[in-house]
């Protein structure tokens, strides 16, 4: 059907279309980044003492001085740093011991067909399902009380939320080593991954250091960006800190959040110039895992220098599937505790299962359901549709116009990811608000699209580009024009990978809790704002429900990016996109 | 070019921006006129939505609002009163004085001063609508009095709170009933106790609660802190929380975030003394298989610390007229009673019930408080909620010591 829209595009429209296109780019940027400009900007007034509404017009560093006094900001900060930069470490270290260990391997095959699921599941549901596995009266405990542990009453032990943090470092890790592996396997296709292992493999070498050797090198200029964005959105998480971090005193993000949310609005500056410091922090941060890629290259350098083969390296292999298997087995099992959950009846400690499983709060809450999930859906097609939109036409003038990606448009691209959110959604609400676009269904897809036109268009490049370009040049020669090609040739070709980033795209979009909140003033309620609310009150039975509503909203998403290209070209299976 | 795009920008979004249609404001004095003006409107009422009970309440009381005078309700759930607090204040910032986001707050205590102070809120308005002539004002005081701030009619009282602790008799069948016993108690069975972390307002309630059994002179609490004195008027409370929390759930070292965080701790065996500002929600939580049905609830000796729950309208309300017409309607004998109903809700009214006439009595004589409730006649005496500038100093001294503590 696109195929008969395409060749009957009028002369004049494809003009005025190739003029559209050229604007493309700068669209592209300016949807997403103008939101994130506008917001810093807000932020910037009230954090050097200017925000007039509450009486406060004499700039200076008042605010700062406020900051600097509040008790234990300097352990807030250290502790935003410390566990941002520990779970950006030990996900990345998983991530590549996984893919240097077990690539090839069936166990591999196991993880990458586990990997949708688990970054579907959004941060706060992962991390309310490990909080109900690790507390003391949780369902490890449960398992192996009273007859393993004598334990007739939950012990007083501090496991969620201890004050070094290493409960929240572990929530992150379980989301982040999904996204980094799936950041990881992209790059692998462009980097020659198994030649340069193999060389490595001849030459002696055991197969994780013929990996770190001749792979890691080539590939981690490639997710480096992806590896930054983690590391900024570990520092200034909010939901994942509330739930299973420290609390005398919270990270940052949590207390930015808590002032904020002072009767007190004198705070709200404090508040301003706490983002200030947390945008400073994630730079340093940013800064100082600069120096040490450099640091370990060097050391790398030296040590490849050196000789050892590192032969025997089995029981890293080992240590590599279990990591991955615990880390995989937290979400998962998290999820199920959920699930229990919002079936169970009466369930005290220290049952492994509830006393009675019940339909009551299915039966209550499922119409409750319904009308959020058809707004989470609304909104998530019509983001990820109009990113897709965006990218495709970037895609293709670039295509057209024989340009080539550059590093700085894909830093670009990345600054959404990069800039804590806390930092800018405050100062974008009172900008949003003074330009009277806010509150409405359309200001939050216009806020979503800041965050998911990234991940729609670094989803969608790469298979883009890879693109072979004579099967646009065998169309051209058969007299179809460049639109033709696009909406006849490449377009249907690349059907799978679109639909998948269309998925992603989406999930992005379901996952979203403060955007949602500031710019839809409350009134645009989704899943995710309403499981974020209800779990104020507490109920594991609700937040199983609502939890595992939200981590199922984008499977069919996913589950539609597989179907639908393999009925679409049941008959068409040799046509591949590439390779 | 920017320009241009500035332009399309301008010209797709402009048709979202509400249509001027500021009129005079509605004056509840003329109800009738009132009535006229909400039907058609909606109202988006913004409450902490983070009890599923209470959530069930305020949808059937939009319902019956639409049905009965045609005002639509949204309820806008909050994990936050400030949120709307916040939002209103934005607002002000960006310069929106009128078609604001905000028709309706549950509020009170700090969030009510905090709104006052900076004029934030429209009115006066509540003490002239029809259904204040049941508020009873003699006997319930802090109807006209939110944590000692004179309401002014500012805000309209919708519930009655005060803390009630609760035990599970079959583990606990002597909890202590003092803040003395409390110490001993928990030296006793260390860990068995927590409070949820300040500044959450349950949290606070229960140092001001301790303060009230500690020092000497408790009617210093109704007036403004007077800073020469605070520090040796407090300073038995920070001597009794020293000895306390090294025998608190996990030390001290962590506390819970609020009071449904504390009743899940209960639920799981973790502690075994709770409270909360809801009399109603021990049985309400056996109801709902969170809490086993030997849980029943206790008040402490000298009383424990009451106050009354408001709803106020935003400065810049988009319906004012429909607030108050949904204001009025909570304040009725009807939706009043049916909020006492622990099966619905099991929160304390507002109004002098003996005062009713017959018909609207009966509404609660029906009422059947459920096995761990305890009837009005027992949850004496109420103790007033000190001024809200105790609260700001309590809360930002107990961070100090006790919350930035590892």
């Amino acid at each position: 059907m696109i195929e008969r829209i395409a060749s009957r595009v009028p002369e004049r429209f494809a003009a005025r279309a190739e003029a559209g296109l050229r604007l493309a780019p700068l669209l592209t940027l300016t949807v997403m980044l103008g939101p994130v400009a506008a917001g810093i900007l807000g932020t910037l007034g009230p954090a050097f003492g200017w925000l007039p509404a509450l009486g406060a017009e004499t700039p200076g560093f008042g605010p700062f001085a406020a900051l600097f006094d509040q008790p234990g900001i300097g352990i807030s900060a250290r502790l935003s740093l410390v566990t941002g930069i520990g779970a950006t470490l030990i996900s990345l270290a998983i991530t590549l011991l996984v893919v240097a260990a077990l690539q090839g391997t069936r166990i591999f095959g196991l993880i990458e067909r586990l990997l949708s699921p688990l970054l579907a599941v959004p941060h706060a549901a992962a991390a309310f399902g490990l909080a109900f596995l690790i507390a003391p009266s949780g369902w490890i405990a449960r398992l192996f009380s009273p007859w393993a542990t004598g334990w007739e009453r939950p012990p007083d032990i501090l496991t969620a939320q201890d004050p070094a943090g290493l409960a929240l470092i572990a929530g992150l890790v379980v989301k982040e080593v999904p996204f980094l592996l799936l950041m990881t396997l992209a790059a692998l296709g462009q980097t020659d991954a198994r030649r340069r292992r193999l060389a490595g493999l001849c030459l002696g070498y055991g197969p994780i250091a013929a990996w770190f050797y001749g792979v890691l090198p080539g590939l981690y200029a490639q997710i480096r960006l992806p590896v930054y964005a983690v590391l900024a959105y570990s520092m200034s998480t909010v939901e994942v800190a509330m739930i299973l971090g420290p609390t005398t005193p919270a990270p940052l993000s949590v207390r930015l959040i808590d002032w904020m949310n002072d009767p007190d609005l004198g705070l709200r500056l404090v508040a301003a110039a706490g983002a200030i410091l947390q945008m400073a922090l994630v730079g340093a941060a940013l800064l100082l895992w600069r120096g040490g890629e450099i640091g370990v290259a060097h050391l790398g350098r030296r040590l490849a220098a050196g000789g050892r083969r590192f032969g025997g390296d089995a029981w890293l292999r080992t240590t590599a599937g279990l990591l991955a298997g615990l880390s995989a087995a937290a979400v998962i099992l998290g999820i199920a505790g959920l699930g229990v959950w919002s079936f169970a009846g009466l369930w005290r400690f220290p049952e492994a299962l509830p006393d009675t499983l019940t339909m009551r709060n299915w039966a209550r809450h499922g119409d409750g359901l319904l009308a959020p999930a058809i707004t989470t859906c609304i909104i998530g097609v019509a983001a990820a549709s109009l990113a897709a939109l965006l990218a495709i036409a970037c895609l293709e003038t670039e295509h057209r116009h024989g340009e080539r990606p550059t590093s700085r448009s894909l830093w670009l691209l990345y600054t959404p990811l990069l800039v804590p959110q806390t930092g800018f959604l405050f100062g974008l609400q009172i900008t949003a608000s003074a330009a009277g676009f806010e509150r409405g269904i359309v200001a939050v897809i216009a806020t979503h699209l800041v965050f998911v036109v990234p991940y729609v268009f670094l989803s969608l490049s790469g298979p883009w580009r890879v693109w072979d370009e004579r099967q646009s040049l065998a169309a051209a020669c058969l007299g179809a024009s460049p639109w033709r090609v696009l909406f006849a040739v490449r377009l249907p070709m690349l059907l799978a990978p679109l639909l998948t980033a269309l998925a992603v795209g989406f999930a992005v979009s379901v996952g979203q809790y403060l955007p949602t909140l500031l710019i839809g003033a409350g009134r645009v309620a989704t899943l995710t704002t309403e499981a974020v609310a209800l779990s104020a009150g507490g109920d594991r039975r609700l937040i199983g429900l609502y939890g595992l509503a939200q981590a199922a909203a984008p499977l069919p998403a996913f589950a539609l990016a597989l179907a639908l290209p393999a009925i679409l070209f049941r008959r068409r299976r040799g046509m591949t996109v590439a390779r | 070019m920017i320009r241009r795009l500035a332009l399309i920008a301008a010209l797709t979004l402009a048709p979202l921006a509400a249509p001027d249609t500021a009129t005079a404001e509605p004056d509840p004095a003329d109800w009738p006129a009132v009535l006229a003006e909400a039907k058609g409107q909606t109202v988006y009422w913004h409450a902490w939505g983070g009890d599923q009970r209470i959530n069930a309440y305020i949808e059937w009381a939009g319902a019956e609002a639409e049905a009965r005078f045609g005002v639509e309700v949204v309820h806008v759930k909050l994990s936050d009163t400030a949120e709307a607090v916040s939002r209103v204040l934005a607002e002000k910032a960006a310069g929106t004085l009128e078609e604001g986001a905000v028709d309706l707050i549950w509020i009170n205590g700090e969030n009510f001063a905090a709104m006052k102070e900076n004029e934030l809120l429209f009115g006066p308005w509540a003490e002239a609508l029809p259904n204040w002539q049941y508020v009873d004002v003699e006997g319930k005081p802090t109807v006209v009095n939110d944590f000692t701030v004179p309401t002014e009619g500012l805000e309209a009282p919708w519930g009655m709170a005060q803390i009630v602790f609760y035990h599970d008799t079959a583990v606990t069948p002597d909890p202590p009933r003092t803040m003395a016993n409390f110490l001993d108690w928990l030296q006793a069975n260390p860990g068995r106790f927590a409070y949820p972390e300040p500044p959450n307002f349950l949290g606070t309630t229960f140092l001001k609660q301790a303060l009230y059994g500690l020092i000497e002179d408790p009617s210093v609490l109704a007036a403004p802190v007077d800073e020469a004195a605070y520090a040796d008027t407090v300073a038995p409370l920070w001597t009794y929380l020293d000895a306390l929390t090294p025998h608190l759930w996990r030390e001290g070292r962590a506390y819970p975030q609020n009071g449904a965080r504390l009743r899940q701790l209960m639920a799981d065996g973790e502690i075994e003394i709770g409270f909360t500002f809801d009399a109603g929600e021990a049985s309400a939580a056996i109801a709902n298989f969170e809490l086993p049905d030997t849980v029943r609830t206790f008040i402490l000796e000298n009383g424990t610390i009451g106050n009354t729950s408001f709803v106020a309208i935003p400065f810049n309300a988009s319906a004012p007229a429909g607030a108050m017409v949904l204001a009025n309607f909570l304040m009725s004998p009807e939706a009043q009673a049916r909020k006492q109903d622990p099966t619905h809700w099991g929160s304390g009214t507002v109004l002098d019930i003996d005062a009713l006439p017959e018909e609207e009595r009966a509404y609660f004589d029906a009422i059947d408080l459920g096995v761990a409730t305890l009837p009005p006649e027992e949850l004496v005496p109420v103790l007033p909620e000190p001024h809200p500038s105790w609260m700001v100093r309590i809360e930002r001294d107990w961070t100090e010591r006790y919350g930035v503590g590892q």
